[in-house]
């Protein structure tokens, strides 16, 4: 063998070698301690200042330590990398997951039940929040939050036009009117084909019950006639131009919300929390109301969002998890950190009567009464009887279904149809029974 | 000694030495592009069905034969994805080409000056990624946020979303597309300008009778580029779709893949999809390769 033949064989022996390492690099190597050890829990939220919570925690729990990890994803993608994480055995111990999508991950095998490992945990939270995450006698989460509708104002706006809040939706399309026939520029608020909880809410409200079941059969009823009742409604103001038909969270609404564009927005009670990033300029200028009613008189709301936290299938440490999810949604501790630094209003019925909520959120300073309004509002939230398994499919073709029936002028009241059929057909197509 | 044994060990050794330089490549490739290929095949022709129960219990994955591919086949959305992206396609692929050509020839003319830092600023975009390019063109759509026209100018119109997609496409990759045919360019024989200069040619006429069909090679290769970057078709839009109502969640085939697999939680349905769209991908390339040695083999 030449010289130069040997040095080609080393360098690619060398290539050989590092494409090894490279491959053996992928595979992480993790885990957690041994049982009787210190263990440590991996922990997915997305919330702002949860770290600060943690280590609190932390700091008087050396055996059980948590580790934080703030997701790039949004809350829709991250159940499906949870479901598909659950089939490579490879999911985080506790995971944050928005009430609608819960049933799908214990339909795909993903959380546990938590009764096993703390029986006193349901005590704590009142049956609204329950209805979220206790099925059939098991409790697969611990509710965080409650996030009832409440309609977002701008006084100074209202003010000036001689308005006030409106108490019924009919009031609301007549101040929708008024406003922008006092500025063409203005606007009451915008109708979101990219929020389908945002929706659900509205559907509640009416009345709606998007998935109930009995027997091991499921009923599906996107389209029912409170849904359309609310489509058509919207439907009715965007035809004429008083109200928006872009999106919620994109840039052009922060800028609308900002500057002066939209004076109204649809949310519910964490909004406050999300103020400070869309409208900065805007701090004590807005006002919470209760949300307009179908007929005067009539309190209801819906929810939009809240959520719960769950312990996965793959966690080995449940006990341990439940342990720390008891101290995080019930104990005094960490609630009064949660309501003053994360702006939530607390599932646990405990939590609802902490002295944090005596005083408003930072952004709505000029409303101290902010969360007696709230408490006052929660109550009255409706909800469906239970989200399909298969919530996640209805939430994407409402995405595609309005989106696409606003870009091009044609009925939302159709869009519900289709969006039914696209929920029902996937739930059929996994083996789910459904009543017709 | 003669010379005449050591011939063929010479070649054993070669033969040994290159299966050497090549098992790395081979193992990478069987690694991340057959293995997950043959997996694809294997999940495209499952399903996951529940067990009863009214959270359905246990799910199993059940073999269906080619169902999957039936729906993906069947699936109207599915064709209507295809039919966006080759309108995308129809828009971007020609401004590609033809702008890359005009900056290479433009650059190449006699009486050009800052040739470098034009080069580098038509090439500076490439650097760009696709998705930060994308939510920067965003910002210049929008009405609200845009200083060029958005208020006037619906870019998010049902029409007009098209040009909008393949704009920030090809801002994106003509650069490096002139690159190519700039080099190509570079690279022809001075006396053939001299000639044809002697012979009266204006620098017009040289770019376009002499140069360009001179580097046709070269435009063939940046024409394949452009289809396959076409058929890739996935930053922009995705980026683009919380923007406005315009795009769907399935809007060009990668993104219905995308749909199928981690928004319907459909991991079967996807992996048949994508392996349609692969199947329809090597078709294109083929095509526009045996287009193009024909274009080719005519000139010669």
């Amino acid at each position: 063998m030449t010289p130069r033949s040997l040095r080609r064989l080393a360098a690619a022996a060398t290539a050989t070698a590092a494409t090894a390492a490279l491959l053996a690099g992928c595979a992480t190597t993790g885990g957690t301690g041994s049982d009787g050890g210190p263990v440590t829990l991996e922990f997915v939220s997305w919330d702002p200042n949860m770290e600060t919570i943690v280590d609190t925690w932390n700091e008087a729990n050396p055996d059980i330590q948590v580790e934080l990890t703030k997701p790039s994803e949004s809350a829709d993608e991250l159940v499906t990398k949870f479901i598909t994480q659950a089939q490579a055995g490879a999911n985080p111990d506790i995971v944050k997951v928005e009430y609608q999508s819960l049933p799908a991950l214990i339909a795909n095998g993903v959380v546990v039940d938590l009764n096993e490992y703390d029986s006193d945990l349901a005590g704590k939270f009142d049956d609204a929040s329950l209805a979220q995450v206790q099925f059939e006698g098991a409790l697969y989460g611990v509710p965080q939050d409650f996030a009832p509708l409440v309609f977002f104002y701008r006084q100074d706006v209202f003010d000036s036009l001689g308005l006030s809040a409106p108490t019924t939706w009919d009031e609301y399309a007549a101040a929708a009117r008024t406003i922008h026939a006092a500025n063409p520029a203005q606007y009451l608020g915008t109708f979101s084909a990219g929020d389908p909880g945002w929706f659900a809410g509205l559907a509640q409200q009416a009345g709606a019950n998007w998935w109930s079941a009995a027997d091991d059969t499921w009923t599906v009823a996107i389209n029912d006639a409170a849904s359309k009742k609310v489509a058509d409604y919207w439907q009715g103001l965007i035809g004429e131009g008083v109200i928006k038909s872009d999106p919620f969270w994109s840039t052009q609404w922060s800028a609308e919300m900002n500057d002066g564009t939209l004076v109204g927005w649809v949310s519910a009670a964490w909004a406050p929390a999300q103020f400070p990033n869309i409208a900065p300029d805007t701090a004590g200028l807005w006002t919470a109301a209760a949300l307009p009613a179908w007929t005067a008189g009539d309190d209801a709301t819906g929810i939009w969002g809240g959520s719960a936290m769950a312990v996965t299938s793959d966690s080995k440490h449940p006990a341990e998890a439940t342990k720390f999810l008891d101290w995080l949604n019930t104990s005094d501790e960490a609630l009064a950190l949660q309501i003053s630094t994360i702006n939530v209003y607390p599932a646990a019925t405990s939590g609802r009567s902490l002295p944090e909520l005596d005083a408003p959120p930072a952004f709505m300073s000029n409303q101290p009464d902010y969360y007696a309004f709230i408490g006052q509002v929660a109550p009255t939230a409706k909800s469906f009887d239970i989200w399909g398994p298969n919530a996640t499919v209805t939430f994407g073709a409402y995405r595609d279904d309005f989106g696409t029936a606003l870009q091009n002028g044609t009925s939302l009241s159709d869009a519900l149809d289709a969006i039914q059929a696209t929920s029902v057909e996937d739930l059929e197509k996994l083996g789910f029974t459904v009543a017709q | 000694m003669t010379t005449a044994p050591a011939r063929p060990r010479r070649k054993l050794h070669s033969n040994r030495i290159a299966v050497v330089l090549v098992t790395p490549a081979l193992l990478l490739l069987a690694g991340f592009t057959v293995a997950p290929t043959v997996y694809a095949f294997v999940l495209s022709l499952q399903q996951t069905k529940i067990s009863g129960g009214l959270f359905g219990g246990d799910p199993q994955a059940v073999f269906v034969g080619l169902e999957n591919y039936a729906a993906a086949l069947g699936d109207a959305e599915f064709w209507a994805s295809i039919g966006r992206m080759l309108a995308v396609a129809v828009i971007g692929v020609p401004a590609t080409v033809i702008l890359a050509t005009a900056f290479a020839l433009c650059l190449d003319a006699r009486g050009a000056r800052l040739v470098g830092f034009s080069r580098i600023a038509i090439f500076l975009p490439y650097a760009v990624p696709g998705v930060l390019a994308s939510m920067l063109w965003g910002f210049l759509y929008l009405p609200a946020t845009s200083p060029i026209g958005g208020d006037v100018i619906d870019f998010f119109g049902s029409r007009e979303i098209f040009f909008s997609v393949a704009n920030i496409a090809v801002w994106g990759v003509v650069g490096f597309n002139m690159v190519i045919l700039y080099t190509a360019v570079r690279g022809l024989p001075g006396e053939i300008y001299d000639a044809a200069m002697m012979d009266g040619a204006s620098e017009l006429q040289i770019a376009l009778r002499i140069k360009l069909p001179m580097i046709r090679p070269a435009l063939v290769m940046v024409t394949l580029f452009s289809v396959l970057g076409a058929l890739q078709l996935y930053n922009e839009p995705t980026a683009l779709r919380p923007l406005s109502n315009a795009i769907t969640s399935s809007w060009v085939p990668l993104m219905k893949v995308y749909s199928d697999a981690f928004v319907q939680n459909n991991i079967h349905q996807g992996a048949a999809s994508a392996l349609v769209i692969v199947v329809l991908t090597v078709a294109a390339t083929v095509l526009v390769n045996v287009i193009g040695r024909r274009l080719q083999g005519r000139a010669s």
